[in-house]
Parts: C-alpha cells; sequence; structure tokens
C-alpha cells in the first residue's frame, strides 16, 4: 500500500481527531496523537492489507526549550508487503511535577522495550505501562537526561572528575 | 582537571548503585542463585554484564546491563559536522567499519539528493571494501564462536586470514581497522596500484580456507552436539524483536536489505542468500545462525569477484578518475528527518537524521544498530537452556559491544 492509501485507511478507522495531519517530504510522516499510539500500531500490526510486523527503529527528540515538546519517531515496516510507515508524535515536555510521558507500545512491539528504555535514558520520557523502565546505556545513578536541550552536566561522578563536552556554543 | 586531582573516590556502594541487580535476594527460591558473568569476562565478547539467575545448572532468568562501553556517539553528533561524524560511525562496529561508513555516506548523500551522481566506479570500490570488511567480521564472529566452545585451532586459523583482509584494507586506507575511507560524495583515495591482482589472489587464496572452515567447524561433531537444538529462535519471536541479518535469516527467512532495498550497485551483482534449513537440528539454532555466516562468505567473494571484474573492465581505473570530485564543498541537506538503512555483516544498521539548521551539522543522528536489537531477545531464548549452553548461544548472537552501546 501506498502512503495515502495507508493514511486514508487509518482517517477511516480513526478519524481526523486521531490522525492529525501528514508532514510531507522526501519521506512523508503521519502525525498521531499521542493517546492512541498503541491502538494505531496494533491496528497496522493486525490487518491483513498493512500487516506492518516489525518496528524498525524508535527515536526521541528534543524540540527546543522555546517548543516544550518532544517528538517521538516510530519506524514501521512490514516484511511481506515491503512497504514503509513513519509515524510521528509529539509530546509535552512537561515540568518540574509532570514528567513528559506516553503508553509504551512494548506489547505490541517487543523491539520497543529496549528502544523506549534508550529514550527514557537519553530523554527522559516515561512510557506507562512499560515492563521495565530503567536506565539502560547511563549509570542508574547519573543525573539529568544527556539529550535534553537544557540538560546541565554534573561536575562529579563518584568522586570523578566528569570531563566538559563541547557544547553547541562553540560551534564552526 | 589538575594534575594532582583525586580521580576516584572509593565506596563499597559505588558499584551497587551505577548497576544495581534487578532480581532481590529475598524474592530466590531456595534452589536458586545469581550468578553474575562478565562484564570483564571473554566469553561476553566484549563488556556485556549478564546478571543470571539459575536454579542448579538450568538457567531461569537472564538478565543483560549495557552501557559499560557507551561513548555518548549521539550526543558527540550533535555538535559535530556531517563529515566529521564518519571516524566516530567507525567506532560503533569495529569489526565492520567499512559497512557503517558506506550506509552513513549512502544516507547522507540521499539527503542532499547526489546519490545519482556518484561515479559507478566509486561505488564498485565501496562494495568491494564493504563486503572484505563483512568477510573480516564474519571471521571473527566465527572464529571467536569455535573458541567459546572450546576449539583454539579455528580461531587461529580465521585470525590468520582475517589479517591478509586487513592488510589489504590497511593497503587501502591506511588504517587496520578504523579506516575513515568511504567520505561523503566519494572516497579518501583510489584504489592503489595493484590492488585488484593481488585481491583475486587473495580470493582464489581464501576458498580452499572456507572449505577448510566447513571440515574443520561446521562439520565437526563436537561442534554440531554443542550448537544443534540449542537456543533455538522461531521466526515470529525474532520478527516480533527486530532481529535482523544472519540470525534472522537463519530461522528461515530469505531476508537481506542488499536484495529488498536494492541500494548501491547490489542489483547489478549476483549473489544468493543462505538461509538456515535446520540440517543439523531444528530451524533457528546456534548451528544454523553459524551456518549462514559461514554460507555468506562464499556469498561475499562472489561480489567481491564480479566487483573486480568491473573495476579492471567497465570502470576500470583513468587517469582522470577523482574519487574526491564529488565531494560536496558544504554539506548543507535541506530541513528535513531522514532515516537510511543497510545491511551490515550484523543486520539492519540504520542512521536517523534531523535537519533543522543553515549549518553542517545534524540536530539529532540516532543509530539503530543491529546488535542492539539482536541483543535483545537473549533473554527470550536461554529460558530454560543449560549454563554451557549460555555461552554458546552469546557467541552465536555475535554482537558487538561498540555497537551495542554506541
Amino acid at each position: 500500500m501506498t502512503f495515502l492509501e495507508i493514511k486514508n485507511l487509518l482517517i477511516q478507522k480513526f478519524g481526523d481527531q486521531v490522525i492529525l495531519q501528514e508532514v510531507p517530504g522526501l519521506q512523508p510522516q503521519l502525525v498521531v496523537a499521542a493517546y492512541e499510539i498503541v491502538d494505531v500500531c496494533s491496528f497496522l500490526k493486525n490487518n491483513a492489507n498493512t500487516f506492518f510486523d516489525s518496528l524498525s527503529c524508535i527515536t526521541a527528540l528534543d524540540n527546543s526549550t522555546v517548543e516544550q515538546s518532544f517528538d517521538i519517531i516510530y519506524h514501521l515496516y512490514s516484511i511481506p508487503h515491503e512497504h514503509h510507515l513513519i509515524i510521528k508524535v509529539t509530546i509535552d515536555r512537561g515540568n518540574e511535577n509532570i514528567q513528559p510521558n506516553i503508553d509504551s507500545i512494548s506489547s505490541v512491539y517487543r523491539t520497543a522495550d529496549w528502544h523506549e528504555r534508550e529514550a527514557f535514558d537519553f530523554f527522559g520520557i516515561i512510557f506507562n505501562k512499560h515492563p521495565d523502565l530503567r536506565r539502560i546505556l547511563l549509570p542508574s545513578d547519573w543525573e539529568g537526561f544527556p539529550l535534553r536541550k537544557d540538560y546541565q552536566q554534573q561536575k562529579y561522578y563518584h568522586g570523578i572528575e566528569v570531563a566538559s563536552v563541547a557544547t553547541s556554543d562553540t560551534k564552526i | 582537571m589538575s594534575k594532582n586531582a583525586i580521580q576516584y573516590v572509593y565506596h563499597p556502594e559505588n558499584f551497587d548503585k551505577s548497576d544495581p541487580l534487578l532480581t532481590q535476594l529475598s524474592d530466590l527460591k531456595s534452589q536458586e542463585m545469581i550468578i553474575n558473568l562478565g562484564p570483564q569476562h571473554p566469553s561476553t565478547h566484549g563488556v556485556l554484564r549478564l546478571e543470571v539467575v539459575t536454579d542448579g545448572e538450568m538457567i531461569v532468568k537472564v538478565i543483560p546491563h549495557m552501557g559499560y562501553l557507551h561513548r555518548c556517539f549521539e550526543k558527540h553528533a550533535e555538535n559535530l559536522p556531517y563529515n566529521q561524524i564518519i571516524p566516530f560511525v567507525d567506532r560503533l562496529d569495529y569489526a565492520a567499519a567499512m559497512n557503517s561508513e558506506h550506509i552513513y555516506a549512502m544516507g547522507v548523500e540521499r539527503m542532499l539528493g547526489i546519490e545519482k551522481n556518484i561515479p559507478p566506479r566509486i561505488e564498485y570500490i565501496r562494495v568491494l571494501v564493504a563486503e572484505l570488511n563483512r568477510l573480516s567480521s564474519h571471521f571473527l564472529g566465527v572464529g571467536a564462536y569455535a573458541m567459546d566452545i572450546g576449539a583454539f585451532t579455528p580461531f587461529l586459523w580465521m585470525m590468520r586470514d582475517r589479517e591478509h583482509i586487513n592488510r589489504l584494507l590497511e593497503w587501502v586506507s591506511g588504517a587496520r581497522m578504523l579506516y575513515n575511507y568511504i567520505w561523503i560524495g566519494g572516497l579518501y583515495y583510489d584504489l592503489p596500484v595493484g590492488f585488484e591482482a593481488r585481491c583475486l589472489e587473495f580470493v582464489h587464496y581464501l576458498k580452499p580456507r572456507l572449505v577448510e572452515l566447513q571440515k574443520l567447524v561446521m562439520e565437526n561433531q563436537i561442534f554440531i552436539h554443542r550448537t544443534a537444538n540449542i537456543g533455538v529462535l522461531p521466526l515470529d519471536m525474532a520478527i516480533n524483536y527486530g532481529v535482523t541479518g544472519p540470525m534472522l535469516r537463519a530461522s528461515g527467512l530469505r531476508y537481506d536489505l542488499r536484495k529488498v532495498d536494492a541500494y548501491s550497485v547490489y542489483p547489478e551483482i549476483d549473489f544468493d542468500i543462505p538461509i538456515g534449513e535446520g540440517k543439523m537440528g531444528q530451524v533457528g539454532d546456534c548451528w544454523d545462525r553459524t551456518s549462514v555466516r559461514v554460507e555468506e562468505c562464499w556469498q561475499s567473494l562472489r561480489i567481491i569477484e564480479q566487483c573486480i571484474e568491473k573495476l579492471t573492465s567497465v570502470h576500470a581505473r583513468t587517469n582522470a578518475f577523482d574519487p574526491q570530485a564529488m565531494l560536496p564543498k558544504k554539506i548543507r541537506p535541506q530541513k528535513m528527518d531522514f532515516y537510511c538503512r543497510g545491511e551490515s555483516p550484523k543486520g539492519e544498521l540504520g542512521f536517523f537524521f534531523r535537519h533543522n539548521t543553515n549549518f553542517d551539522i545534524p540536530a539529532r543522528c540516532k543509530v539503530r544498530s543491529p546488535c542492539f536489537s539482536n541483543l535483545s531477545v537473549i533473554s527470550e531464548i536461554t529460558q530454560g537452556a543449560m549454563l554451557a549452553d549460555l555461552i554458546a548461544i552469546l557467541g552465536s548472537v555475535d554482537f558487538i559491544m561498540g555497537e551495542v552501546d554506541r
């Protein structure tokens, strides 16, 4: 199926309250409302026409502190039909009291398990109903979430001075 | 840091705080115990730490702990121009750097829209070196695997043959493992004079060695007993966990991105995709996974031969050929998100880029590493296995921690 056919199928099923818009480009993306992400994914996986049986990648991105939001991008791929779909979800950045959160799709795709842990590790996004949401690459007692734009690096870790990383101010 | 600064303050709780066990001692049944495997253990192929709950010799649960080789690739990539990221890409899968470079360069070229302008000679050289590197990666995988389960000779033999590849690639690029040879829009340098002939000589040298490997390892009764019917990975589980590469093919699916996506010059080249057939046991067991890797070596040799054939006839070396002619002066794509994937020796390697500035620097460069997803299936396929088989299963996954931890 082409991107347009999949989009129409999804709008038919979920309506335009859930399937918000399309981001055109070399690889068009479909913007989906965050609260329905699990239903959309399991529909796409179980429908015989779409049959997206594998999840290639989950990428989290920080849209800057001005926009106050995170993007999460899901790359779905169907091995028998050989078609792609890129789903984009934008979630609120949250504040001191409420952390950014979204439902975990690890019940649909087990690939998501570790990829979501990675997104939690680097961005502090909470995946609700995740079976085992811990830091995956960084030490458990590391402070802060390094890929956030407002990340402040800690000075010492277990008494070791942490080497400073070049910031985006020192760009060429 | 000042010269006399204290570099580490020892505290007995430091280790527990930084990487605590997931299993509580109070939850264990009376027969069970926790065995900590790694991070410094030769059979974990790097610095993987496994928390193994066993009941006697039976494995109840395996929990991987990663991050001991985390080098902040994605954080560094936030501040580096596209061309300067390539040396970092080398260090992801350090056993197959050419393949990673090839896929990375391809992704950026597609973003710039120049992938159709790359001269075919450059693409053939890229495929040639990438396939040489695939051979070297599989040699390391199979050799180290044989050593894991107790056979020392294959490791030495594989290292001997891998040395030839390392030296060939050193001749090409100046480095043995981390090349920085494939650049965006071209190559660092043309092939050295006489390389094609030497490479063909190597292909002829290697063929009898692969037959030897088949007899020494794959048809060895001890090896078969250690690997057949062990760690069986069913196809549906493999797909659901995002397993790709030789591991997925060993589970019986003919799926190779070189054929599926038909990128670079692979559609012009004739080669087959070996899959696991359960010759010695069930489909998707450790033997199948190793067998697929050995079969892929034969296919890589076929690809190399065809590349050399083209590089000495249709796309032969000329004085006017400049591999750096197409290099973009400024790497500034349109503002966009882009995902590019390709087949590395371990599976589907993907790069996700977001470009939203007017600099040469990507806003985000995320790696979808094959080893990361392949390793995530480990706790499923080791369930109920024997402790000694855990090593056999781990080795058959053939992961590189540099790519898991990034």
